[in-house]
């Protein structure tokens, strides 16, 4: 490995903006770009959040809202789902730490091609605007297809948003995912390419490794949910059968013919699984960092934690039908795809046992992004084992379309993100702004947040358990369940709401710290890794100053015997400790 | 960097180094060529989510399939030959790689004026080609009634899949015709006398991957 050429990037001319629009508008500048991207995706998962605590009065109190029609339900449970899924968490993981990490840990300048970065941006945002466009009065409301949308009924008269609410949100899908490509390339370019002196792969940290396999997911799995949004644009405009055998709709026959709903799912969730690992693992990378960094001590198994994430990327592509187990496919198909979802389990234990090594005899500090980073671990693990439940066809059937299945995923792929992206905002935010966030303030979000979400999502086992359906716009008297299935409802709604609220919190602390924040100084956690390393706080315009930092070392060497401080950054040379 | 070196050096071991070496994992392969790639392989996955999603629907069709040999065949001196206006048509869009071949050594040479003309011919096979296009979808409309929604001769599904993924592909044509002039211009004014000239092979992945994509194509809707 020769270090005495010149990188290519150190070549390439960067590019400055001349007016204050250029700078902080328009930027080319990646952090810009991530703060942007930050700041859509926070401000529209607000929306998704309030969507979802509408529905929770409606659960729990059918008559509190009488303005709450059926329709409203169906739209919320749609919006929440997808806002949260695609324009948050995907955006806010990849676009926002994507965009922030990446050239930082990297050691590069910035993205390979910042005007393509830049054009993601505002193509995301585009993206949002479409998706919010079926909010104007007039025109029917958003679908209320549920955000899995599967034909026929997301396009057949009677459901919600049926003509132009199903339009805008596919319409707003192909462009994010537009977006997501223009991003996306520049990140795994990025990675690939244009990495500082002495920085291999093998040396990167695991957040860059986590966004790294994500984006490639990303970029092998969204083609399926476009072409599936194209076609099905096509079945509601002009006509065509890609999705819709000949059908009875209101007692009118339709003029579709011999198509295949059942081929949508396919589309749909070959995408949509390697969704859920396209947030879980930049989510699994920045817990691994947090933890090794606030643990003050190496990661355990760096190889095998680098080498799980890629074997879960791949085993990610196989598995999607244990989605569609109920849905009428061969028997054989589900024991395929049972036997493809419970590997998935070996490569995601290594590293759930490789997070709790790394905690063993560690000097644990409990700073708000470590408390975070711990309940992802707890989260995660939580949710992962009742997904081992629902990966058995046979324990899935009965558990199908219960709230087994709601708490199952909010758990491990709703609430785990979020709490990563809490903790990895809490761990970046001093680097970004210069300022400490405030940690009481922090404190309170943490447990409202995190003990909220165990109220909130662990009885929902139990509904599920005794059969309480999910989606039901109301649960009416049943025979079926106890009464007391309606008094946890009650439980969780009350929850929802005081969770809901103590996101202020974190809001205020944002806008606070920023201006009155205690001053953070260059590496306030002690960590190792490169954006530590830069020479202004917050980084300025080319992040490096006047040379490229040289690597020298992996990012988690700490507490290393024989060395005085008991971190060693990336750029201290062999031999040396500081 | 040799202060690195692994001390455990199995055959695995030596090639995830190699990989995941200093600076650059693809030695010497500008950032746009290595962008390109990645941008193509997200691309193949689209095309085969169509090509997949057809032959899925194909496979379960009640209703009869047209035959490829009658529906697209062409009349040549008054005696029907079965799919010979889209022999030409393929045989164009080869000939385009050839020639987009050729710019791109010539571009490796440097030779400006060389790489213009063959990068202009290739857009003008290229535009030849989705102009041809146009040609069989208005015979298929116009002449024998296939509509994206509806098919005399059988499943409608037929018209739905050909007309939008063979539009599909005419698209990426198109683009890669306006791509391919506006870097053959740029080239001819000197815009790229400073780099290697990896832009022309950059197009020419383009267009190759446009090519050979449409060899699929071809397979799955001609010849089945």
């Amino acid at each position: 490995m020769a270090t005495a050429e010149i990188p290519y990037q150190e070549t390439v001319p960067l590019h400055h903006p001349k007016t204050w629009i250029g700078k902080y508008v328009f930027s080319q500048d990646h952090k810009v770009i991530a703060v942007q991207y930050g700041i859509t995706a926070m401000a529209v998962g607000l929306v998704a959040l309030f969507l979802s605590d509408l529905m929770r009065i409606q659960i729990a109190f059918p008559e509190f809202m009488d303005w709450f029609v059926e329709d409203y339900y169906y739209q919320s449970i749609t919006m929440h789902g997808m806002i949260m899924v695609i324009y948050l968490l995907t955006a806010f993981l990849l676009g926002a730490f994507g965009n922030f990490t990446v050239p930082l840990m990297c050691g590069a300048r910035d993205m390979v091609f910042p005007f393509v970065n830049m054009l993601s941006y505002w193509v995301y945002l585009l993206s949002v605007i479409i998706l919010l466009l079926a909010y104007i009065p007039g025109l029917g409301g958003p679908t209320g297809a549920g955000w899995t949308l599967y034909p026929p009924q997301t396009i057949t008269e009677g459901t919600p948003g049926a003509d132009w609410g199903i339009t805008t949100m596919l319409a707003s899908l192909a462009v994010f995912i537009v977006a997501f490509t223009m991003g996306g390339l520049n990140y795994i370019t990025t990675i690939l390419q244009a990495r500082t002196r002495g920085m291999s792969l093998m040396r990167l940290p695991l957040t860059v490794w986590g966004i790294f396999v994500a984006t490639f997911l990303g970029l092998l799995a969204f083609p399926a949910l476009f072409v599936s949004a194209i076609m099905m644009i096509l079945d509601l405009k002009i006509g065509t059968s890609f999705f819709m055998p000949a059908i009875v709709s209101l007692g009118q026959t339709l003029a579709y013919d011999g198509g295949q709903p059942l081929l949508f799912q396919h589309l749909f969730w070959f995408f949509g699984h390697p969704e859920v690992y396209i947030v879980a693992l930049p989510a699994f990378g920045v817990v691994s960092d947090l933890i090794s960094v606030h643990a003050r001590k190496n990661i355990f198994g760096y190889r095998l934690m680098v080498w799980a994430l890629v074997f879960i990327g791949i085993l990610s592509f196989i598995v999607w039908a244990h989605h569609m187990f109920v849905a009428g496919m061969h028997p054989y198909f589900g024991f395929f795809f049972a036997t493809t979802t419970l590997i998935i389990a070996v490569p995601t234990a290594i590293k759930v046992y490789n997070w709790i090594l790394t905690l063993w005899k560690a000097n644990i500090k409990l700073t708000v992004p470590m408390l975070y980073a711990l309940s992802f671990v707890l989260t995660f693990i939580m949710g992962g084992i009742t997904g081992l439940f629902l990966g058995n066809v046979i324990i899935d059937i009965p558990l199908s379309d219960t709230y087994f299945v709601v708490a199952h995923f909010h758990m491990v792929m709703g609430v785990s993100p979020i709490l990563a992206i809490f903790g990895g905002i809490y761990h970046w935010y001093p680097k970004l702004t210069g300022r400490m966030l405030n940690d009481t303030l922090g404190k309170w979000h943490f447990w409202i947040t995190f003990l909220g979400t165990y109220i909130i999502y662990f009885p929902m086992h139990y509904l599920g358990f005794i059969g309480v359906p999910r989606r039901y716009y109301e649960n009416f008297d049943s025979s079926f369940y106890p009464a007391s299935a309606q008094l946890l409802n009650e439980v969780i709604t009350y929850t929802a709401l005081v969770v809901g609220v103590a996101q202020l919190l974190y809001v205020i602390n944002l806008v606070h710290s920023y201006f009155y924040g205690k001053p953070a100084g260059d590496n306030p956690w002690g960590a190792n890794s490169l954006e530590w390393c830069t020479p202004e706080t917050p980084p300025g315009h080319g992040n490096w100053g006047d040379r490229l930092p040289t690597v020298h070392r992996w990012a988690y060497d700490y507490n290393v015997p024989g060395s005085e401080k008991d971190f060693i950054p990336q750029t201290v040379p062999q031999g040396q400790t500081s | 960097m040799a202060e690195a070196a692994e001390t455990d050096q199995g055959p695995l071991t030596t090639i995830v180094n190699d990989w995941s070496s200093d600076v650059t994992t693809f030695k010497a392969v500008p950032w746009g060529k290595a962008m390109m790639w990645i941008f193509l392989l997200s691309d193949t996955f689209i095309f085969t989510s169509f090509l997949v999603s057809y032959m899925a629907v194909r496979m379960t069709q009640t209703d009869a399939w047209p035959e490829p040999s009658e529906v697209f065949s062409l009349e040549a001196f008054g005696v029907p030959v079965p799919l010979l206006l889209i022999a030409i048509m393929t045989f164009i869009l080869i000939t385009s790689s050839g020639t987009m071949a050729m710019a791109v050594n010539m571009g490796y040479r440097k030779r400006k004026v060389a790489v213009f003309w063959l990068m202009f011919a290739t857009a003008l096979l290229g535009a030849s080609f989705v102009g041809m296009q146009a040609f069989e979808w208005t015979k298929l409309i116009g002449d024998e009634g296939v509509r994206a929604w509806q098919n005399p001769m059988g499943a409608a599904q037929f018209g739905s899949f050909f007309f939008m993924i063979t539009g599909f592909h005419g698209l990426h044509v198109s683009a890669g015709v306006v791509y391919l002039l506006i870097v053959a211009f740029r080239v001819l004014r000197g815009k790229y006398d400073n780099t290697s000239f990896e832009i022309v092979e950059i197009t020419g992945l383009y267009w190759h991957f446009v090519d050979l994509v449409w060899v699929f194509i071809f397979a799955f809707f001609y010849l089945w």
